[in-house]
């Protein structure tokens, strides 16, 4: 809905380019920008006010950096706001204490509290070291406890047996002695889901904590939940004392505008979030892409450092000459591949760039991933170190020993090949325009040979639909031509330009 | 019946309802509507999440709206409440529809999807409850296959409203079991067939696919099945409920919407921009977790206990 954010707000700003501090009408009008997307976003009204202060504060008086648009340097400070509202760092569990480390999971129904019991059992084992019993309270959900203990004997670990007629609190009272006794480091307590205004179950649910003295108390909440989110969250931590919070199905589409209010409002940290359905779907909170992903607007300025992080001077300088004498084989494009892989693999680029989120669905639509990426490293490891230098060699039978050696298709290595010679044209073009290429022949050179990994024929992405893509997108990538001059005009992936460093 | 729809949902609306007064509240005194009180009905609609797009057409509603000054020479809250509920109305009540409605094929097969938590199961056990007490016979197929313990809860279910219920091997094919439910009820001659199948994210293609899947086996057996294929959203639910319904119904072509967990905090308000939206018919709102907590929905109650007035 908002990915056009970026676009907007170059809108707002068209014409302040010239002048040298951002103005507090300029702020004012931008703001608003950012207020409808955060509200599209989910977050929660009140939090959405507190942040536009405190955005407003710093923005108003800002000077205009020459490298960037006003509108970027807005979102700048918005997503840094975002990241300090959202902590800016990663919160570990608190569980050495003596064992054992009791962790209680509360939530409203269906937000996700067995299913993260059971994932967190298995982080906590694996991850950690530690020997965890699950246990669950909910006695009121049909087949719950069912649930938790297939889950626990996938993840294998301990589940406390059922005996039924207990009431929650007795069953916790039973899971500590349990543990006591089997010597678990780590309980995992896994509640009915309850509304706050649930007088009733919110009492029992203190009565589990006061028995329990849980050394982290999470609460369990649906990424993709509305203004209510604050609500609960609110009425939660009021109510028991919350430690921190897991946001589950953050794999959905969802902004999860909810986080930001969680945070806000509980003042607890987000501690996991769920990102699958397997029990190994649980991943430690990362605030900064939270706050690319609530704003759908990429952070052009952290691929830019990422870039540079990256990519070795030397190699830049040597990808530079190459490209200029207009020679480009296969370790070029190893090197490359590489080089995409260590910042994030495609998917993390594309979700570093703003209004591409388009783009992103459909290249998934495409089955265009890391893994044809993967496949086309596999595909030139397979060559000899002569093959890898000059092409021409590759004759019909060295082709099919390459795709026996890479469990690829023929048809695979020659699509890699015809990508390989593609891209040697379009550096060899760039080299003599002296790199000011851009992502835009970038793009279309990508698509020209990537491979499917999925179905034979027609599943190359080809060059034709990526521009159709391109102007699908229209306007939504407003600031490509500054981005591409940012990267020394070299596009991605060879990134053979050396990035300058960010400038504030 | 209506009354007690309107008793639960008034006191899960309770809590929005009466911020909505509240903001209306700053009208006091006043003989016009001013930008203050505005600003104040336009963030209580966001906060019941109609989404900023449909908050600001109503508000704007209530700006042009002349309201009749008597003899106290003020505005009277009432009145301003009264063109709130009546703009939503309008909204809502073209999605009015009874989710018994058109049910002219023996067996029927009424379809339930959305994304995982949303009450898909829970919300299965209550319409059969439904049906048992409209003397319907019902079969529930566990077509939820991948969830672990998914079957035992419907079976749960089944044993409390007596019907039968159909399932597969854990993580085997969901559509198989559909199948063979609407298979069995046909030879039995039961009279519904209710499809619990697994909560899946929109985003996830080939989950999606897989409902697209499952719809056209049953077509197979019936060119009309399933006959009703109905989302099931979860109350608690923002923005994000848009991107769920375009995606469920691109998947299997929605009749109609449920939402669920309306007796908690959490408002539904996305409800009405849904219904603006997508013209989707809106069946019924799940308020608890009993046997009868699933009332059909009613238009005006709704809109009258989100902007708190009394039926």
């Amino acid at each position: 809905m908002f990915e056009n954010l970026t676009d907007k707000l170059g809108n707002v700003f068209k014409g302040l380019t010239k002048r040298g501090a951002l103005s507090e009408k300029d702020v004012d009008e931008a703001l608003r920008e950012v207020r409808s997307a955060l509200l599209e976003a989910d977050v929660a009204l009140s939090v959405v006010k507190e942040f536009i202060d405190k955005v407003r504060v710093r923005a108003v008086g800002e000077e205009v950096l020459r490298s960037v648009t006003p509108g970027q340097q807005v979102i700048k400070i918005v997503n840094d706001v975002l990241i300090e509202v959202l902590g800016s760092n990663e919160a570990e569990l608190l569980i050495d204490h003596t064992p054992p480390a009791i962790i209680l999971l509360v939530g409203l129904q269906g937000s996700g509290k067995t299913t993260t019991a059971g994932k967190l059992a298995l982080h906590l084992k694996n991850k950690k070291r530690k020997k965890v019993m699950l246990a669950s309270l909910d006695i009121y959900r049909p087949a719950a406890r069912e649930q938790l203990r297939i889950l626990g004997e996938q993840a294998e670990v301990s589940v406390l047996p059922e005996i039924d007629g207990e009431s929650p609190e007795q069953i916790a009272k039973r899971a500590m002695a349990a543990s006591k006794v089997q010597a678990i480091d780590v309980l995992i307590l896994d509640t009915a889901g309850r509304t706050t205004l649930d007088t009733a179950m919110m009492s029992e649910a203190k009565e589990v904590f006061k028995i329990s003295k849980p050394s982290e108390t999470l609460l369990v909440a649906d990424a993709m939940t509305g203004q209510d989110a604050v609500q609960t969250a609110k009425s939660f931590s009021e109510l028991i004392k919350i430690s921190g919070v897991v946001l589950t199905r953050s794999d959905g589409d969802a902004r999860g505008g909810a986080a930001l209010s969680m945070r806000s409002v509980t003042g607890c940290p987000i501690k996991f979030v769920g990102v699958s359905e397997k029990l190994d779907g649980l991943e430690p909170f990362h605030p900064d892409r939270a706050a690319g992903r609530i704003l759908d607007m990429g952070d052009v300025v952290s691929l830019v450092e990422k870039a540079a992080e990256t990519i070795a001077e030397e190699d830049a300088a040597h990808m530079m000459k190459r490209m200029s004498q207009g020679s480009f084989d296969m370790n070029d494009m190893l090197k490359q591949i590489g080089q995409l892989k260590k910042m994030g693999g495609l998917g993390g680029i594309m979700s570093m760039l703003p209004g591409i989120g388009k783009l992103q669905k459909q290249m998934a639509a495409n089955n265009f991933n890391d893994k044809a990426i993967s496949k086309q490293e596999a595909i030139i490891y397979s060559m000899t170190k002569k093959e890898r230098v000059n092409v021409a060699l590759l004759n019909a039978s060295r082709r099919k020993r390459i795709a026996a050696g890479s469990g690829t298709a023929v048809s695979d290595v020659n699509r890699l090949v015809k990508q390989q010679q593609d891209m040697a044209r379009m550096m060899k073009k760039m080299g003599k325009m002296g790199g000011l290429g851009g992502l835009k022949n970038m793009m279309s050179s990508l698509g020209g040979g990537m491979p499917n990994p999925g179905e034979g024929q027609n599943s190359a992405l080809d060059p034709s639909k990526i521009a159709e893509l391109q102007k699908m997108m229209g306007g939504n990538m407003p600031n490509l031509g500054n981005m591409a001059n940012r990267f020394g005009g070299m596009g991605l992936p060879g990134l053979g330009g050396k990035p300058s460093k960010k400038r504030r | 019946m209506a009354l007690n729809w309107f008793k639960k949902l008034k006191s899960g609306l309770s809590k929005s309802a009466s911020k909505v007064e509240g903001a209306i509240a700053s009208i006091t005194g006043k003989k016009t509507v001013d930008q203050e009180t505005l600003d104040n009905i336009e963030e209580q609609l966001i906060l019941a999440d109609l989404g900023i797009e449909v908050a600001a057409r109503i508000t704007k509603k209530i700006k042009d709206q002349k309201f009749e000054i008597k003899d106290k020479k003020e505005i009277n809250q009432l009145d301003i409440s009264t063109t709130l509920a009546s703009e939503i109305e309008q909204i809502l009540i073209p999605c009015e529809k009874n989710l018994y409605e058109d049910i002219s094929s023996s067996p029927h097969v009424l379809f339930l999807a959305g994304v995982n938590g949303s009450g898909k199961t829970t919300t299965a056990g209550k319409i059969a409850e439904q049906f048992r007490l409209q003397n319907k016979s019902v079969i529930l197929a566990a077509s939820d296959t991948f969830r672990a313990a998914a079957v035992e809860q419907l079976k749960t279910w089944g044993n409390r409203v007596g019907a039968e219920v159909v399932f597969g091997t854990d993580g085997g094919d969901s559509a198989a079991v559909a199948y063979k439910a609407f298979q069995l009820a046909k030879d039995k001659g039961v009279d519904i067939v209710i499809i619990d199948t697994a909560g899946r994210l929109q985003n996830k293609k080939d989950l999606m696919e897989e409902l697209t899947k499952t719809c056209r086996v049953l077509s197979k057996l019936d060119p009309n099945a399933p006959h009703q294929k109905v989302v099931v959203l979860d109350g608690t639910v923002g923005q994000n409920a848009h991107s769920q319904l375009k995606s469920f119904d691109e998947a299997i072509g929605l009749t109609g919407m449920i939402i669920t967990k309306l007796d908690g905090s959490a408002k539904g308000g996305v409800v009405v921009s849904l219904a603006e939206k997508f013209k989707i018919p809106i069946h019924a709102v799940g308020v608890g977790e009993g046997l009868d907590d699933l009332q059909s929905f009613e238009a005006v109650s709704f809109s009258k206990a989100l902007v708190g007035l009394d039926d």
